[in-house]
């Protein structure tokens, strides 16, 4: 067996193999593997005996639920009004310059993935963004080369 | 009067059974709400909102395909608020669709485009987003084209795909404006898990999915003298081709379409029901062989139940879904193949001409027909079998280019050999036809005697349940055929694949045992077939049905191995039933495809 054909297993193995398994399932993968390939994708309409398309149509819905191949620190920069009112494009400006990157790409080491995101719930304190499960809230610039240096420490 | 309700519509009072809803109470008072998500085949939606009308006392629109119908409701279809609304949703639906009418197959035939011409809406109410977006078209597949700038998201081809079929090939990917009907990972449809089975192109109300028509290939053909181009017409077309060319469903044009056909320019009109009565021989003959198998030679690799193989969505189903279930299949080809297997050779030879210059064209009301023709399985003429298929829509098409006046036509009969053919042989266009004219030959086969049912007529088979068993007892069979005697065959009909996968799912886990199971991909058979015209529903298709049993009724000859041409073609050519040069011509085999 492959990796992803046991992971999705030990998946269902823990969720189940109803249709109502498919959203963790899918966020195990995403977890464990930073995306969803089309190998996991086939594995998992396997694995539940949905048609892959469903599969598909479910993961493309969720925007955490990556469908191309992501790097380690995934960035989501509000791009909302109230931080955007805020200055949060200085903020995606600073991590594009940081990076060398624009929204929606990886680094070519993998390490950090650009990508803006909807409301983050962090209105009061924008700035706001996500680095993967991580809120960082109240940005600015300056912060921001912190935050990042402080990742590529890691 | 416990089960109904009582509402009024438009001022007028009207009673309605329980669970109805508001759109089919209006529609039983002749009261036209328009409609594009809803299809009676399949599940309420409610996505489009076209539909929407006022319900009196509440402050939104509902829409009401997806609303019950309850006591005391107020309706109205027609307020300005209704108008109003229903003129936004379709604007807005214009806004993203691209209204290029002139340059669109559907033409016409466009359930959109019918309700703008209702709106007559001459202004432009919303910015055009079409030039936007990054559309695109998969134009890949022999059988089925998929045009996302045309696609509304009304999402009838997703229901269809998976109530009807249980295949899911397409689906709803992506969200909000991004929103899109997609294959696995927007894979060409010819890649995916699709059948071709066109059900999605026979429901789709505006030109998102169409066949991929071979039109000009055919007229090419035509106006090609070095070419003999030959047609043959499937028993399905002959029920339902009037309905694309104004005449009500139900009409029988077999002569017509001949006389149309022959007009077009065809160097020979030719019948599928010939190969039908054919394919019964090589297909009776084959199922009792495995029989003989089984129950005498206790040949441990015979696989049993046998179901047919004349359906190439059918086909191409059990390939992706039960791979291992193949040996299961009849060898047999379907009609279409066998008839282009013979006609570039036995005929060609026949009538003196060269198969390297005959253009064999099929009529079928299939869009995997299509797909099927292109299987490098079918090639074994020496030539591709089948060179172009068009469906019962395309014909009539063709013959409205051709300025036939259709209704006027006389009746003509086809020409010989490969056009006589049996009443067992049209109802190949019904489900259940396929087992009833297989027992009809293979009963007489076992027992010298006709099956015994009145007038050959085979009822339990019969019908549109979605799922059907028979059984029927062998008695006093010929002295060759003892091993059957008191054998109870036990037979099951399926149609669309949903159902379909349920049979074969039985038979998987031992939860049922058959001998024969027939097998056709479309709801209601051939006759409601992907290639049909449009709209197709269940009245439809009964009317339809009941066609072609009449059209068997009232044919001479009524059993396949009674037809004169077929008993000429093995006496002079192939021998008999499961012969080599039977296997050579008329037999196939499949192979196993991706589940996912």
């Amino acid at each position: 067996m492959s990796e992803i054909e046991t992971l999705v297993k030990e998946l269902a193995d823990k969720h189940g193999r109803k249709r109502e398994s498919l959203i963790p399932i899918l966020q195990g993968v995403v977890e464990k593997e930073r995306y969803l390939s089309d190998e996991a994708m086939t594995e998992i309409a396997r694995e539940l005996d949905i048609a892959a398309a469903q599969v598909y149509g479910t993961a493309t819905f969720y925007s955490f639920l990556d469908t191309v191949p992501r790097g380690k620190y995934v960035i989501r920069v509000c791009k909302t009004i109230s931080c955007s009112m805020k200055n949060g494009n200085e903020v995606i400006k600073a991590i594009s310059d940081i990076l060398k990157i624009q929204v929606g790409e990886t680094t070519p080491d993998k390490k950090f993935t650009l990508l803006e995101a909807n409301c983050l719930g962090w209105c009061h304190k924008g700035p706001a963004m996500l680095i993967n499960d991580t809120p960082y809230t109240e940005l600015t610039p300056q912060k921001v080369r912190e935050i990042i240096a402080e990742y590529n420490r890691k | 009067m416990e089960n109904m309700v009582k509402l009024k519509i438009d001022g007028v009072e009207v009673q309605v059974e329980k669970g109805k809803t508001i759109l089919d109470a209006a529609r039983s008072m002749n009261i036209h709400i328009p409609t594009l998500c809803h299809h009676e085949d399949l599940c309420v939606a409610g996505n489009c909102r076209v539909c929407v009308v006022e319900q009196v006392g509440t402050r939104n629109l509902v829409a009401s395909c997806a609303t019950p119908a309850a006591d005391g409701m107020e309706i109205r279809t027609n307020s300005l608020k209704v108008r109003n609304a229903r003129k936004h949703i379709i604007e807005l639906l214009l806004s993203e669709h691209n209204a290029d009418c002139t340059k669109c197959y559907k033409n016409g035939n466009c359930e959109l485009q019918a309700l703008a011409s209702e709106l007559k809406n001459t202004e432009h109410m919303f910015l055009d987003l079409v030039e936007r977006k990054t559309f695109t078209v998969d134009m890949y597949s022999p059988s089925i084209i998929k045009d996302d700038s045309r696609c509304i998201r009304c999402q009838r081809c997703v229901r269809t795909c998976e109530e009807l079929q249980h295949v899911s090939a397409l689906g709803v990917a992506h969200k909000g404006d991004r929103m899109k009907i997609s294959t696995f990972f927007d894979r060409p449809m010819f890649e995916v898990v699709c059948t071709n089975c066109g059900q999605c192109v026979n429901r789709c109300p505006t030109g998102a999915l169409i066949e991929r028509n071979y039109i000009d290939e055919v007229w090419d053909a035509i106006y090609n003298e070095d070419k003999f181009v030959v047609v043959q017409t499937a028993p399905a077309t002959r029920v339902a081709l009037g309905e694309a060319l104004d005449l009500p469903p139900g009409e029988i044009v077999t002569g017509k379409m001949v006389a149309a056909l022959r007009r077009l320019g065809f160097n020979a009109v030719l019948d599928t029901d010939w190969s039908a009565d054919l394919t019964i021989m090589e297909e009776g003959t084959e199922l009792l062989t495995r029989l003989k198998k089984a129950l005498v030679d206790k040949d441990p690799n015979v696989a049993l139940p046998m179901t047919t193989s004349c359906s190439p969505g059918w086909i191409k189903f059990i390939e992706h879904t039960f791979p291992e279930m193949l040996p299961n299949v009849s060898t047999c080809k379907s009609p279409q193949q066998m008839f282009g297997a013979v006609a570039k050779t036995y005929y060609a030879n026949k009538v003196g001409v060269d198969p390297a210059k005959m253009v064999v064209v099929s009529i079928m009301p299939c869009t995997a027909k299509k797909f099927e023709a292109d299987r490098p399985e079918m090639r074994s003429s020496g030539y591709k079998d089948v060179d172009l298929v068009l469906t019962t829509r395309e014909l009539g098409i063709m013959i409205r280019q051709a300025g036939l006046d259709f209704n006027s036509l006389p009746d003509e009969d086809y020409d010989s050999v490969l056009g006589q053919s049996s009443g067992a042989a049209v109802i190949f266009g019904a489900t259940g036809g396929v087992m009833e004219a297989a027992l009809r030959t293979a009963y007489e086969i076992v027992t010298g005697r006709e099956v015994p049912f009145e007038g050959l007529n085979i009822t339990p088979v019969r019908g549109m349940e979605g799922v059907r068993e028979a059984s029927m007892e062998i008695k006093d069979t010929l002295p060759e055929w003892k091993f059957l005697e008191g054998v109870e065959l036990r037979t099951v009909v399926a149609h669309g694949l949903t159902n379909a996968k349920q049979v074969m799912q039985w038979v998987k886990e031992g939860k049922k045992s058959y001998h024969f199971i027939e097998i056709m991909a479309c709801p209601g058979g051939c006759l409601g077939g992907g290639g049909q015209p449009i709209p197709t529903n269940a009245e439809i298709r009964a009317k339809r049905a009941e066609a072609i049993y009449r059209e068997d009724a009232g044919k001479a000859i009524r059993k396949s191995h009674e037809n004169p041409e077929i008993i000429a073609i093995y006496k002079e050519f192939l021998g008999e039933p499961l012969s080599h040069k039977s296997h050579e011509l008329l037999h196939t085999h499949y192979v196993e495809r991706n589940r996912y």
